[in-house]
């Protein structure tokens, strides 16, 4: 594996992020969800949208993206 | 005036309505505003991760700020699943706690498994959801969902999807006169009769959405269910005549016929 790789788990599927520092916001950023109505699970606990830039991102971690959609 | 009262907010519509199976967002904002509802049903999925973020909401169609907005569960098949996809809908809706709790039994009929649906309803009681339950029409596991704190009980008419209308009326009518919090029939409505007919039972409302989105027309079927609703339910305050199944009687007066002796 080359340096600086980041390994998350995306709404089920394996993805690799460039650099080994990267926070949920900036996560959320690049997937171009800030300001967008979702909801977040990381590694099983809900993360309030206030708390996306203090949670900074491991290896492994596993994470839950949601959004509402259409349903009755 | 005639409301609905749900977990202690009121409501002039007694429709409850389904965001499900429409063509477009524009057709699903277009059916729920000829609908008159004030609840609108939304699921919880994934993101596609990967697709393009700026793609239209749901929720730009259907404004929170306009409507109350009921988070399901559908799709979930244990208590666990279900409670945890409640919890990140309070976290996208900023707090909101009025959820609609499903949990599937059987995938061919979407029958409810009742035992996880009575697990998990005490445990988003206990966490401060206000719980609007899908259930089967069973008068005692209706007792046990109410027992345990759900803001209203929301039986089957017939299958989801299914447009069967209502198979069992005299089930409803047992759970409507021991439940102390609204019934809801969720489920199995077809056409506009069949809403009427839950009304005049005495059900606090209905909850649909194939019967709108599936129609040939979906806005106009919304405008009729809404009328439906507010029928139904305005017969069932008047009263209905009683039945006479074995003597007529004429509605006009039996003397003053021409030709009759005095």
């Amino acid at each position: 594996m080359t340096a600086a790789m980041l390994e998350l788990t995306l709404n089920g599927t394996s993805r690799r992020f460039s650099g080994t520092s990267l926070t949920l916001a900036a996560l959320i950023e690049q997937l171009g969800y800030t300001g967008k109505r979702i909801a977040v699970e990381h590694n099983g606990e809900i993360v309030p949208r206030s708390q996306y830039g203090n949670i900074l991102l491991a290896n492994g971690d596993q994470l839950e993206i949601v959004v509402a959609v259409g349903g009755g | 005036m005639d409301q609905l009262r749900i977990a202690g907010r009121a409501y002039g519509s007694r429709l409850l309505v389904g965001t499900g199976k429409y063509r477009d967002f524009d057709e699903t904002r277009m059916a729920i505003e000829a609908s008159g509802a004030e609840i609108v049903t939304v699921a919880i999925r994934r993101t596609n991760i990967g697709q393009d973020p700026g793609q239209p909401n749901l929720l730009d169609a259907i404004p929170p700020s306009r409507y109350t907005i009921l988070p399901n569960t559908a799709g979930c098949y244990s208590a666990e699943e279900a409670v945890r996809t409640l919890r990140l809908a309070r976290e996208l809706l900023d707090g909101h706690a009025l959820v609609k709790l499903e949990v599937l039994g059987d995938s061919t009929t979407l029958f409810p498994n009742m035992p996880e649906t009575l697990k998990a309803a005490e445990v988003l009681v206990k966490d401060g959801f206000q719980v609007m339950v899908y259930c089967t029409d069973d008068p005692v596991q209706a007792r046990m969902l109410e027992a345990l704190g759900c803001a209203a009980i929301m039986p089957l008419a017939s299958l989801i999807g299914s447009g069967m209308g209502i198979l069992n009326p005299w089930n409803l009518r047992l759970i409507i006169d021991n439940a102390k919090v609204p019934v809801i029939v969720d489920a199995g409505v077809g056409t506009a009769s069949d809403a009427a007919i839950a009304m005049e039972l005495g059900c606090d409302g209905v909850l649909m959405n194939s019967a709108i989105a599936h129609a040939r027309n979906p806005v106009l079927m919304a405008s009729a269910m809404r009328k439906a609703v507010e029928a139904g339910r305005t017969a069932f305050l008047a009263g209905r005549m009683p039945k006479k199944h074995y003597s007529a009687d004429p509605s006009s007066p039996t003397s003053g016929l021409i030709g009759s002796r005095a």
